[in-house]
C-alpha cells in the first residue's frame, strides 16, 4: 500500500487487543467511511469503529489483535485490514479467519496467523510476540509458543515482503506465478 | 471447479486444499473496491490491463454520488476506464447486471465484492476477492485459489404461500452459522431445485455469502438452458458433480415445512420464524439489494402493498437491483403501486443496504430489510437494529409498522 512499507522484521512484539468471535468487516470499518476515501491514513481513523469510535486514539504502534473465530467476515472490503494496519496494529492472530479477509491481509502485508485456542491464552493488553520465521505466537507472560496454521510458501513470502505492491515492485511478477510451473501446490 | 482449474493448472485431478492458478474470464470491481484497486495497480507501476474487455467497473454502491467525496472517487473510476479502455457500468448493482448481461455457465468470475458468488446460480465459478488481488487479476488475468471442500444441500418439497427463496437461504444460514460455509463450495441440489426460478437461485447463491462460502452453485438444468436461450448468450461449459463427488457435509431442507424466516439484529445466523418475532415495532422497511431486488421480489411486494398504505410514521423504501428491473417495475405498473401505498421507489443502487444513502438509519432506529446483512452499523448508526427477512415479510411489516407474517396479505 504505502511507499514506506518495507520487508517485515522477524519478530513483532506488542500489546494484545482481545476481540470476540465473528467480528465482521462492517464493525472493522463501516461502509459510509471506507467508501469516501482512498487514503489508508484516513481509513485508520475508523478502525474498529463499530466497537469503539475512539479506537484509533487508544491503539499503540505495534499492538497486536487476538480475536476469536471468523475474524473479518462479511464484505470483501480490503479497507478493513488496511485500516487495522494503518492504525498501527502489526499483526492479527485469530482462532479462524473469514476467507476474503485472510487473503486481503496477506495481499496488503498484514500478518494474519490462525492459532486455534489462542483466545484462551491471552488477556487484554498481555504482551504477545509473533515469530514470522516460524509462523508462531509466543505469549510473553508464560513463554509458551503456539504454532499457527501453516500457509503455503508463496503467501509467506508475500506477507514478509509487505504485500502485493511491494512484492511486485521487487520482482515484477506476482508470488503465485511461479506455482504455474510446479505440480499441484499444497 | 476442477474442470476449469485443470485447464489453468494443467492438472486432471484436484483435491480440496490444493492451490491452483486460475485463468479469469471476467473481473469486476465496484465503486467502493475499485478506487483502491486502481490505487494499487498504479502503485505497482502497471500501465496496461491484461484484457480491458474483461475488466468491468460498476458504479453501484453509492449511485448517483451522495456527496463530494463519493463523486471524486466515481470520477477516479471514470478516468481509469477512459485511460485503460475497460468497461464501465453505472446505476445497476453489479451482480444483477452481470447476471443480466455477462455471466454464463462455466465462466470463471472474480469480483471485488463478496456477493460475487451469486454467479453460481447459473453454474459459474464466481467468488469475491479484495482490491489488491483484483489489481493483480487486471494485470495478468490470473489469480491463485485454494480448491474448496464441498457441501451438499438437498432441497425437497415445495415452498408454501408466503415463503420464498430468501427464507430457504436464511434458514440454511441459521442452521450452519455465520462461518458454517467458510472456504466451502455449497452445491444446491434435490428435486425442489427445478421449482426455483433463476432469480430465486440468484438470491440463494448471493445470500450464501453470509455463511462465508467461497462458491454457491446450482448445476445447469433445463431452466438454466432456457434462460440463456432467452437472453441469447452461449454457455461456456456445463459443470456437473460426478458420481464420486465428495461432500464434507450434507444437509436437507424440506420446503414443505419451511416458514417465513427473520434474522435478529447483529448476526445473520440468529434466525427465527416470523411468528416468534411478530409485533416487533419497525421504523423502516427496506425492499431491495442484490440479494432481493429482482422483479419477482418487487412483484410480490406490490401484490402485498396493493390496496394498502404504509403505516403512518413508518418508511418503506423500494430499491430495484438494476436499471432493467427499474424499467420493468415502471412499465408494468409496480412502481405506481409502491407510490400509491406511500413507499419510496428509488433508482437501482446498494444505497440503504450499506448505509451510504437513500435510507440510512439514525440512532436506535429499527429496520426490517431484505438486504443481506444486519451487522452493527451496517445501515447507519451503530445503535440501529436490523431484522432481515424476505421482501414479502418486509412489505407486510411496512403496512403494519411492525414485523408481520406476509401470509396474512397473500
Amino acid at each position: 500500500m504505502s511507499n514506506t512499507t518495507t520487508r517485515l522484521p522477524r519478530l513483532l512484539r506488542g500489546r494484545a487487543w482481545v476481540w470476540p468471535d465473528d467480528v465482521n468487516t462492517d464493525i472493522i470499518i463501516p461502509f459510509r467511511f471506507k467508501a469516501r476515501t482512498n487514503d489508508p491514513v484516513e481509513m485508520a481513523k475508523y478502525a474498529m469503529y463499530g466497537f469503539d469510535p475512539e479506537f484509533y486514539k487508544k491503539v499503540h504502534k505495534g499492538d497486536i489483535f487476538v480475536a476469536g473465530r471468523n475474524f473479518g467476515g462479511g464484505s470483501s472490503r480490503e479497507q478493513a485490514p488496511v485500516a487495522i494496519k494503518y492504525s498501527g496494529v502489526s499483526a492479527v492472530i485469530a482462532e479462524s479467519f473469514a476467507r476474503i479477509f485472510y487473503r486481503n491481509s496477506f495481499a496488503i502485508g498484514l500478518p494474519a496467523l490462525e492459532v486455534p485456542g489462542i483466545t484462551k491464552k491471552v488477556s487484554q493488553f498481555d504482551e504477545v510476540e509473533v515469530d514470522m520465521e516460524n509462523w508462531a505466537v509466543r505469549t510473553v507472560k508464560d513463554g509458551q509458543v503456539h504454532k499457527a496454521t501453516k500457509v503455503p510458501d508463496f503467501l509467506m513470502e508475500l506477507v514478509k515482503e509487505g504485500g502485493l505492491v511491494e512484492y511486485y515492485r521487487q520482482h515484477h511478477s506476482f508470488p503465485w506465478e511461479k506455482l504455474e510451473k510446479l505440480p499441484v501446490a499444497r | 471447479m476442477s474442470v476449469r482449474a485443470a485447464e489453468g493448472g494443467k492438472h486432471n485431478v484436484l483435491h480440496p486444499g490444493d492451490i491452483v492458478v486460475l485463468p479469469v474470464d471476467l473481473a469486476m470491481a465496484q465503486d467502493s473496491t475499485g478506487p483502491l484497486a486502481i490505487k494499487v495497480i498504479r502503485e505497482m507501476g502497471i500501465k496496461k490491463l491484461w484484457d480491458p474487455s474483461r475488466v468491468h467497473l460498476v458504479i453501484d454502491h453509492t449511485y448517483p454520488a451522495a456527496d463530494e467525496k463519493v463523486a471524486n472517487l466515481h470520477n477516479l473510476i471514470r478516468e481509469f476506464v477512459r485511460e485503460m479502455g475497460c468497461r464501465l457500468v453505472e446505476g445497476s448493482i453489479s451482480h444483477q447486471h452481470l447476471l443480466e448481461s455477462h455471466v454464463v455457465p462455466g465462466m470463471i468470475l472474480f469480483g471485488a465484492d463478496s456477493h460475487t458468488c451469486q454467479g453460481g446460480a447459473v453454474g459459474a465459478f464466481a467468488t469475491g476477492v479484495g482490491s489488491s488481488d483484483m489489481a493483480a487479476i487486471w494485470a495478468t488475468g490470473k489469480i491463485w485459489a485454494k480448491v474448496p471442500e464441498s457441501v451438499n444441500v438437498n432441497l425437497t418439497g415445495k415452498l408454501g404461500k408466503g415463503v420464498f427463496a430468501r427464507d430457504i437461504v436464511s434458514h440454511f444460514i441459521g442452521m450452519v452459522g455465520e462461518d458454517g460455509g467458510n472456504y466451502r463450495s455449497i452445491e444446491w441440489k434435490g428435486p425442489a431445485v427445478k421449482t426455483l426460478s433463476i432469480s430465486s437461485r440468484a438470491c440463494i447463491s448471493n445470500n450464501s455469502m453470509e455463511c462465508g462460502c467461497k462458491l454457491s452453485v446450482f448445476e445447469v438444468d433445463e431452466a438454466t438452458r432456457d434462460y440463456f436461450k432467452k437472453v441469447n448468450r452461449k454457455p461456456l461449459m456445463e459443470v456437473h458433480a460426478g458420481p464420486k463427488a465428495n461432500y464434507v457435509k450434507e444437509y436437507t431442507i424440506d420446503l414443505d415445512e419451511l416458514q417465513p424466516q427473520v434474522a435478529e439484529p447483529g448476526h445473520v445466523d440468529q434466525v427465527k420464524t416470523v411468528d416468534e418475532l411478530e409485533g416487533q415495532h419497525v421504523d423502516q422497511a427496506f425492499i431491495g439489494s442484490s440479494t432481493n431486488g429482482r422483479i419477482e421480489d418487487l412483484v410480490v411486494s406490490a401484490q402485498i402493498l396493493k390496496g394498502h398504505h404504509v403505516k403512518p410514521g413508518t418508511r418503506c423504501i423500494v430499491t430495484p437491483a438494476s436499471r432493467l428491473v427499474f424499467e420493468e417495475a415502471i412499465t408494468t405498473g409496480l412502481a405506481e403501486t409502491f407510490l400509491e401505498a406511500g413507499a419510496v421507489f428509488t433508482n437501482a443502487t446498494c444505497g440503504a443496504c450499506v448505509g451510504t444513502h437513500l435510507g440510512v438509519l439514525g440512532e436506535n432506529e429499527i429496520c426490517i430489510s431484505s438486504s443481506p446483512r444486519n451487522y452493527v452499523g451496517r445501515m447507519g448508526a451503530s445503535s440501529a437494529q436490523i431484522y432481515l427477512a424476505s421482501p414479502a415479510t418486509a412489505a407486510a411489516s411496512a403496512i403494519e409498522g411492525k414485523i408481520t407474517d406476509p401470509r396474512k396479505y397473500l
